[in-house]
């Protein structure tokens, strides 16, 4: 152990000084690419030995947990070539070979068959300069989900490390346009395992997560008109729960999922509504002579935020849930739009236009009123946060097409995911899963 | 397994789908040659009062035929020079009162695709409020919108976004 002191757990929040570092890593995983920038910030060396026995599975974990963390930008990893023979038990651990390599944290592991073609999965976590385990779980799963299985041990190494819920095992969906067909696709949260959920020739827009994950809400023009509807994905079953005259779009759930605000032309201009999940009256709760819509819950349920072009030009007001008097909280620029509660409330993601007439993704902190630009794309649309609120996905367009695109919060990781052919766009991040 | 049942589910509605494509499109120029020549030549004699030498009955087509109306950058404001249009088709649909009209508004893709929506519908709102004024009954007027869904125009410049920035209207 050094004399400098410090264990991994206590540095994990410690901004390293010097200039920024360009890490640019371009792996081709299924249809998505991602290409990862961090500018500064400390990131945590961690070397991932591959794991006894994976050499045998469909799918080597140490490969899948090291690109989730890698992926995050806040890890560096150590490489782990030359070392022989490779530790997958804790007596097996040279830890000054590792600590030579200047790894500060080390996954060990091994897979070995379990009986009825099931695998036990077995990995440990451990503090390098303390020589002490930090975590050891074991999984007994089918090959075929050794994949998942590598998000979660990537999940418990992730929280061990920043005291933050992973998110490596959630689902996204996002809408694909390739000439006039359009795809609802859900894939997991790295790209991987991407399912078309839907499939049309009209266009499919703002899909949005039921809190439980089991439903998404979004907006269909199968009716040449924009109508509401909810689908359930493991049944595939859908019903439509906005279909009134003129427009219906713009679904969001409330926290416990009995409701959903859309935004409804029926009366006039577009103005917010609530309308029960499982169908029913909409219920008017804005009341505006312009345009409201792009509602959003706060996570506690207490508030909906909305874009509203009440005073002349759009900005982000919020109400109380169940409507009356509204509070404008943007005031920089002419157009700002699209507010996302971040899931503990306390910041909200949104669309700013920019004085250079660009779009970009900007985050007003509540407390403050402070405001900060994210990203510098010229088209930017549709932040999500990612469940555990450290990174907001959103739409950038690339060389004329739509592509998906991640930030920090704090805007210093990007990641962009590229797909081969396409426009991809509308993006949302699932909720953690439920164990 | 629930995945098979995703599967089928997904088979079904990409059938359901592809089942789908039926044209509703009737172009109105076709409709309109039906108009009998006396409404026609109402229209002509209130679109150009000035020209009662020539030919009117000619004129009420063109203008039906043409079902766009276009806007400038973040504008809801119907030009001047769509009057006459949409005045040949608010009497159109006074003429022919078991005939409903939808008007969709588009936008240009710049901006968020929500917030476009709700301006391609204000942008459709717009062009009702004159068919209403000129007499058409409110109920007998949709206004949809398709926001910068379904451009016509594919660039990404102020060519293409000027033929995106649109109203039409649909019989």
């Amino acid at each position: 152990m050094t004399a400098e002191g410090g264990t991994v757990l206590s540095r994990k929040r410690r901004i390293a000084l010097g200039l920024g570092l360009l890490l640019a890593s371009c792996v081709a995983w299924g249809q998505l690419t991602i290409d990862i920038t961090t500018t500064g910030g400390r990131q945590v060396p961690i070397a991932i030995a591959p794991m006894g026995g994976e050499n045998l599975q469909p799918q080597a974990v140490s490969e899948v947990v090291a690109a989730d963390l890698a992926r995050t930008g806040l890890f560096r990893l150590v490489n782990t070539s030359g070392v022989s023979p490779l530790p997958t038990e804790p007596s097996e651990v040279n830890f000054a070979d590792w600590g030579a390599r200047s790894a500060e944290a080390l996954v060990i592991g091994k897979i070995e068959p379990s009986g009825e073609g099931r695998v036990e999965v077995r990995f440990r976590l451990f503090d390098v300069q303390k020589q002490s385990q930090l975590a050891s779980f074991s999984y007994v799963v089918a090959p075929a989900q050794l994949r998942a299985t590598a998000h979660r041990i990537a999940d418990v190494i992730y929280e061990k490390l920043t005291g933050d819920k992973g998110v490596f095992s959630t689902k996204i969906t996002y809408v694909v346009k390739r000439g006039t067909r359009y795809e609802l696709q859900v894939s997991d949260a790295d790209g991987f395992n991407a399912q078309s959920v839907l499939a049309s020739n009209e266009p499919i827009m703002s899909p949005a997560w039921s809190p439980d994950g089991s439903r998404l809400a979004y907006v269909s023009f199968d009716q040449k008109k924009p109508i509401v509807v909810v689908q359930n994905l493991a049944q595939g079953t859908t019903h439509v729960v906005a279909n009134y005259r003129g427009n219906n779009s713009a679904p969001a759930w409330s926290p416990d999922g009995r409701f959903l605000l859309v935004a409804l032309s029926k009366d006039g201009l577009t103005q917010i509504y609530r309308i029960p999940a499982n169908g029913g009256e909409a219920e008017r709760l804005t009341d505006s002579p312009g345009i409201d819509t792009q509602p959003a819950y706060s996570p506690d349920g207490q508030w909906i935020a909305f874009t509203s072009d009440r005073g002349g030009s759009p900005q982000i007001y919020k109400m109380p849930a169940n409507g009356g008097p509204a509070q404008r909280l943007t005031f920089d620029g002419s157009y700002n739009v699209g507010p996302r509660y971040s899931p503990d409330g306390k910041t909200i993601a949104f669309v700013q236009r920019g004085d250079s007439g660009r779009y970009r993704i900007a985050s007003l902190e509540l407390s403050t009123g402070q405001v900060t630009v994210l990203t510098d794309g010229i088209l930017d649309d549709s932040p999500t946060y990612a469940p555990n609120g450290k990174m907001v996905l959103y739409e950038a367009q690339v060389g004329g097409r739509g592509q998906l695109a991640a930030v920090s919060g704090d805007g210093r990781v990007r990641q962009r995911l590229t797909s081969a052919a396409g426009d991809v766009q509308d993006p949302a991040w699932g909720p953690l899963p439920t164990n | 397994m629930k995945k098979l049942a995703l599967y089928i589910a997904l088979a079904i509605l990409a059938a359901a789908c592809a089942s789908k494509e039926a044209k509703e499109e009737t172009p109105v120029a076709d409709k309109s040659t039906n108009v009998p020549a006396t409404q026609a030549q109402t229209g002509g004699n209130m679109v150009k009062p000035a020209q009662p030498a020539q030919p009117v009955t000619g004129i009420p087509d063109q203008l039906l035929a043409k079902r766009s109306v276009y806007f400038d950058f973040d504008s809801n404001a119907v030009k001047d020079e769509y009057r006459g249009m949409i005045q040949a088709h608010s009497r159109f649909l006074s003429d022919n009162r078991d005939k409903k009209v939808r008007i969709e508004g588009n936008c240009d893709e710049r901006g968020s695709r929500e917030y476009n929506l709700a301006l391609g519908q204000r942008r459709a709102e717009a062009v009702k409020k004159i068919m209403v004024v000129l007499g058409v009954a409110d109920n007998r007027i949709e206004t949809v919108s398709y926001g910068e869904e379904k451009p016509v125009a594919m660039g990404h410049d102020e060519a293409a976004w000027a033929q995106n920035r649109r109203a039409d209207i649909k019989y």
